[in-house]
């Protein structure tokens, strides 16, 4: 039990990164839709960054770039031109794919690359404590910062005058306007920053949890953190916590196929995406989501 | 003592009109100055000056004895300037203590919440605002909002309030609210600009007087000793003598009879109309109005009893069959529901006929014929645009509004639905509305004339009813109106 609850926080992590990046586009009025993109990019700038430098932490920075890269491109379509959001989005996926298949070919020609992927940090006396220790204090180092994501997304969005200004970037941005600060400025910060931290989740699934990049390794988690922050309302915790039950739905998935259920892998691994539809159809559409997304400035 | 502000000569041109044509304004420190003017007087002009939004071509502006030029609005408001619109920018989602907040030096980076709600609270009580820093504000009435403008403001220490048509969106009881406030600013020592078309008010609250006309001061007076007749003549340059309600007929047959109808948010509700008769409801906004506007029209579903019109059942007609039965309807919110802002004038005008001829045969349209009647219809309801190719959203309000009342005329109807046809337009188009209604009831049809300004119903109605709660509280013929009675039924409380 405590395996599979460990392993669905293990699993939940680089979805957490990506919705938590999410939420910052979107609370500033912009559809994440490119989190896949941005993941992508960031899992493998993770693990060419670490493979060429041997450096992890060469690794993550890289993360950070490539996912804000991307960010960077949704940004200057999306704000500055004033394109529509889900077309950019799925155009940055589209072209993450493409780039990530090219560059990899390019950099490792047709051998694979592989890094020491990050061990676990077990923080000392709180691991050794019977059930909660290896369930919550003896996990990879991203894990932890994914918490301290939620924490600390939670405390710029609630609690200062950025995350103020930032929310009413995606509510009314002409509030923001008569306040004294630019809104396109604004959403411009928050899709790249989102991007770099979408970036992140994608290197917890490549250097943290393979230790090598393969093509189109994201697998549709972009979408997932997608539903996840919309489940979560648009709220840090609330995302992280949905992120967490898709994790669960993945890890149960994992056992059921090591127990060797008669039941094709495929329509099992089908299973978060279905729990995703469900839950977003039983909610509707929420009144919590910021009234002017999607709307150019 | 030196005025709080001073204008001086401001002139202002867009292309070869005139806005603001050598304009002096001044404003003491615990003075209410109303502004009067039409639509296109200059008024709005002149104020975006005042807040930096654009600069004069000449002229001087001093505020507090320092002289203010070449201001964006971010200097104005530091000056102490502040000026409220009648759109406000607040964001719904969020509390009212986080829209005071957004932006505010005072609150810090990390939000200072507790100490902000504090100050919230203890001015709102100062003032009689009534606001709860924890409230949302999408939860609150347009009232409430404006409150919280006034409330950020005052905070962020403005000496000078300008508040531009500041009632046009509230109910009767939060214009006396407002009205009592800015008294409550004024004892403060803030210098009030008030910008209005409406005299009422301007005679209620404001100690002086000055109405601009095409980019001119027109005349100023203090209020004491100002009569309503005078300052409109100043304002439109004509008397506007009000509607004369001459002819007090309704002795026609009986058009549309209403028993027992019931909807979502009204009923059940009984109601006949004769033909040549004009029924005036009155009532506070948001009790029922749009939703028997909307019934009566086909918008919304009837769930009991019925409708007649001239011996119909339209009761469950749809829009098109009530339409041809002879009902036309003007509705509240111009913009989306009667309008499409996008279209032509000519394409607005054909909306609802687009069918029939002229602008339809045998199911193509006809370009041509649809031309020349919009230009008519134009020309017979001055219509002011270069041409029937304009998109209507390009025209002010009371040009749009013709638009509307052009096309249900248009079909000689026998009973004609207008919810607040005068909404925001400004004493001439309102004089114009109001010929129209009268000629039509000439003509033998039966009016409805859906309203929350009451003065507007006694001036046009034959019989006047109330709406409260989404029922008739009542009816009474124009002629033996108690005013007393009718604010009971107003105000909710039964007979």
């Amino acid at each position: 039990m405590i395996d599979f609850l460990a392993a669905s926080i293990r699993i939940a992590t680089p979805l957490v990164f990506a919705a938590l990046g999410g939420i910052l586009s979107e609370r500033a009025g912009v559809f994440a839709v490119g989190l896949e993109g941005m993941m992508l990019m960031g899992a493998f700038g993770a693990v060419i960054g670490a493979w060429a430098s041997a450096s992890d932490l060469l690794g993550l920075a890289m993360a950070l770039a490539g996912g804000a890269a991307m960010g960077l491109a949704v940004a200057i379509v999306t704000v500055r031109y004033r394109a529509d959001n889900m077309v950019t989005g799925l155009t940055v996926n589209i072209l993450a794919a493409g780039l990530t298949t090219y560059l990899l070919h390019v950099l490792a020609g047709s051998s694979a690359i592989q890094v020491d992927p990050l061990g676990p940090w077990p923080i000392p006396g709180l691991s050794a404590i019977p059930v909660l220790g290896p369930l919550l204090f003896a996990h990879p180092p991203l894990t932890y910062l994914a918490l301290l994501g939620c924490a600390g997304l939670s405390f710029l969005l609630y609690r200062t005058q950025t995350g103020l200004k930032l929310r009413a970037a995606g509510e009314n941005p002409e509030a923001v306007f008569v306040a004294g600060s630019s809104p396109m400025r604004l959403r411009f910060t928050a899709i790249i920053c989102g991007g770099a931290i979408a970036g992140l989740g994608g290197a917890v699934l490549s250097l943290q949890q393979v230790g090598t990049f393969t093509d189109g390794m994201t697998g549709g988690r972009g979408y997932l953190a997608l539903a996840s922050l919309i489940v979560g309302r648009w709220n840090p915790w609330g995302a992280a916590a949905a992120c967490l039950v898709f994790g669960a739905a993945e890890a149960f998935e994992l056992r059921l196929q090591t127990y060797g259920v008669p039941v094709s892998s495929y329509v099992v691994q089908m299973v978060p995406y279905l729990i995703a539809l469900a839950v977003l159809a039983g909610l509707g559409r929420s009144t919590k989501l910021p009234a002017a997304i999607g709307k150019p400035l | 003592m030196a005025a709080l502000l001073e204008m001086r000569g401001i002139v202002k041109c867009f292309g070869a009109v005139r806005a603001n044509d050598g304009i002096d304004l001044d404003a003491q420190a615990g003075e209410i100055v109303g502004l009067l003017g039409e639509n296109g007087s200059g008024k709005s002009t002149l104020m975006k000056l005042l807040f930096g939004m654009m600069p004069p071509d000449a002229g001087g502006i001093v505020f507090r004895g320092r002289e203010l030029s070449d201001h964006n609005p971010r200097m104005a408001a530091e000056a102490g300037i502040a000026m409220i619109h009648q759109h406000f920018t607040l964001v719904e989602a969020m509390t009212v203590a986080e829209n005071i907040m957004l932006g505010w030096q005072d609150a810090g980076w990390r939000l200072k919440r507790r100490e902000i709600a504090d100050r919230i609270r203890e001015t709102s009580r100062r003032l009689g605002l009534e606001l709860d820093p924890s409230a949302r504000v999408g939860d609150l009435s347009l009232g409430r909002r404006q409150r919280i403008e006034i409330l950020k403001a005052v905070l962020r220490d403005a000496e000078l309030l300008i508040l531009d048509e500041p009632t046009s969106n509230l109910a009767p009881p939060e214009v006396a609210e407002l009205l009592a406030i800015l008294r409550h600013l004024r004892a403060e020592g803030k210098g009030i600009i008030f910008i209005t078309h409406k005299l009422p008010e301007v005679l209620d609250v404001c100690d002086r007087v000055v109405v601009l006309r095409a980019g001119r001061v027109a005349g100023f007076a203090p209020v004491a000793g100002a009569d309503r007749a005078t300052l409109a003549r100043m304002m439109v340059g004509r008397d506007v003598p009000a509607p004369q309600n001459l002819s007090g007929s309704g002795t026609g047959a009986t058009r549309l009879s209403v028993s027992g109808l019931g909807g979502a948010g009204i009923g059940p509700m009984d109601l006949t109309l004769s033909g040549g008769e004009i029924l005036g409801l009155a009532g506070v906004d948001g009790n029922g109005q749009l939703e028997l506007a909307e019934t009566l029209a086909g918008l919304r579903a009837a769930t009991g009893g019925s409708v007649m019109l001239d011996g119909r059942d339209i009761t469950h007609a749809s829009v098109s069959a009530r339409m041809t039965a002879g009902l036309a309807y003007i509705p509240a919110d111009r913009s989306s529901t009667a309008l499409v802002r996008g279209m032509t004038i000519a394409a607005n005008l054909m909306l609802r006929d687009s069918a029939r001829p002229p602008y339809a045969r045998r199911g193509w349209l006809t370009k041509r014929a649809t031309q020349t009647r919009a230009a008519a219809l134009m020309q017979g309801f001055d219509i002011r645009a270069p041409s029937p190719a304009v998109p209507a959203g390009r025209l002010s309000g009371g040009n749009q509004q013709k638009i509307v009342i052009a096309r249900e005329l248009d079909r000689n109807p026998g009973l004609l639905i207008a919810h607040q046809p005068t909404w925001g337009l400004d004493p001439g188009a309102t004089h114009f509305v109001m010929e129209r209604m009268l000629a039509l009831r000439a003509a033998g049809a039966a009016v409805l004339y859906i309203s929350s300004e009451l003065e507007e119903v006694l001036a046009i109605s034959d019989r006047v009813a109330v709406l409260a709660g989404g029922a008739i509280a009542g009816i009474m013929p124009r002629g033996g109106v108690d005013m007393a009675q009718l604010g009971l039924w107003m105000s909710g409380r039964a007979a």
